[in-house]
């Protein structure tokens, strides 16, 4: 399974299109990260709690994207875009979307 | 003395170490960036340039969030009460997007590949659901990192 955020793919040529997949997860942070994220607020800098948490987070949007693309039996999901957003207090969503295709050596 | 600690201490040692931290930070993205100088180009371009050839795709993501210091907080809670620029967060989001560009740029270079293609940028505000309370700034680069397949080297 290739993902990438590329409309084509080099040395292949899409033979059907199977529709957009996604995948998302929300996850909060637990307290401990929240208090020290709350420390760190006072001299500023990265927060390398929430770091992590939306790295594993995107981390587990790609696995579930791709899941739900093998699913649907495609060889690759191109054109794949990635968001994030705070929907309620303490946590966020990661969310991808791309588009299914099966493809052809060229 | 219960205003002092609370509310005066944070903000002069915010101002202080949060003014040192970020000119370090800045002191060392500039040094990465020269590291990485004339190799592992970012494109927003969509397509693999012909004469790539065979190579390899893999879709890599580099983020980071960041927060201002409680000085620089309330002095952007003044400015926005005037308006016009806020010099503050500007400086924010330049050294999260420039942090996030180098993380993909150096996991790219580490994994042998020769550009990355197809980058876009996010960003996000970190705020635990409540707009006025911002815990800081989420940026994420991604894009597809292009391995080129080495002659004589066995295809993945």
């Amino acid at each position: 399974m290739i993902l990438s955020t590329l409309e084509d793919m080099p040395g292949y040529v899409v033979t059907q299109h199977l529709g957009i997949v996604s995948g998302s997860t929300v996850r909060s942070k637990h307290f401990g990260r929240d208090f020290m994220a709350g420390l760190k607020n006072i001299v500023g800098g990265e927060l390398k709690g929430y770091t992590e948490l939306l790295n594993e987070s995107r981390v587990e949007a790609m696995k579930r994207l791709q899941q739900q693309a093998e699913q649907m039996g495609a060889d690759a999901v191109l054109n794949i875009r990635f968001g994030t957003s705070s929907i309620a207090a303490g946590a966020a969503e990661v969310f991808a979307y791309g588009t299914a295709v099966k493809v052809n050596r060229a | 003395m219960f205003e002092f600690f609370f509310i005066v201490f944070p903000l002069i040692v915010g101002y202080l170490v949060g003014t040192w931290l970020e000119n370090r930070h800045f002191a060392d993205i500039r040094a990465r960036e020269a590291a990485l100088q004339n190799r592992v180009f970012t494109y927003t371009h969509n397509h693999v340039p012909a004469e790539m050839g065979a190579c390899e795709l893999r879709l890599l993501a580099g983020g980071t969030v960041v927060s201002v210091d409680a000085f620089k907080r309330l002095a952007a809670k003044v400015h926005s009460f005037f308006g016009g620029r806020v010099g503050v967060y500007e400086s924010l989001v330049e050294r999260a997007r420039r942090e996030a560009i180098l993380r993909l740029r150096e996991h790219a270079a580490r994994i042998g590949a020769e550009m990355v293609l197809g980058m876009r940028i996010e960003t996000s505000p970190i705020n635990d659901g409540d707009p006025r309370k911002s815990m800081g700034v989420e940026l994420v680069a991604y894009g597809t990192a292009v391995i080129p397949h080495k002659a004589g080297a066995s295809a993945v």
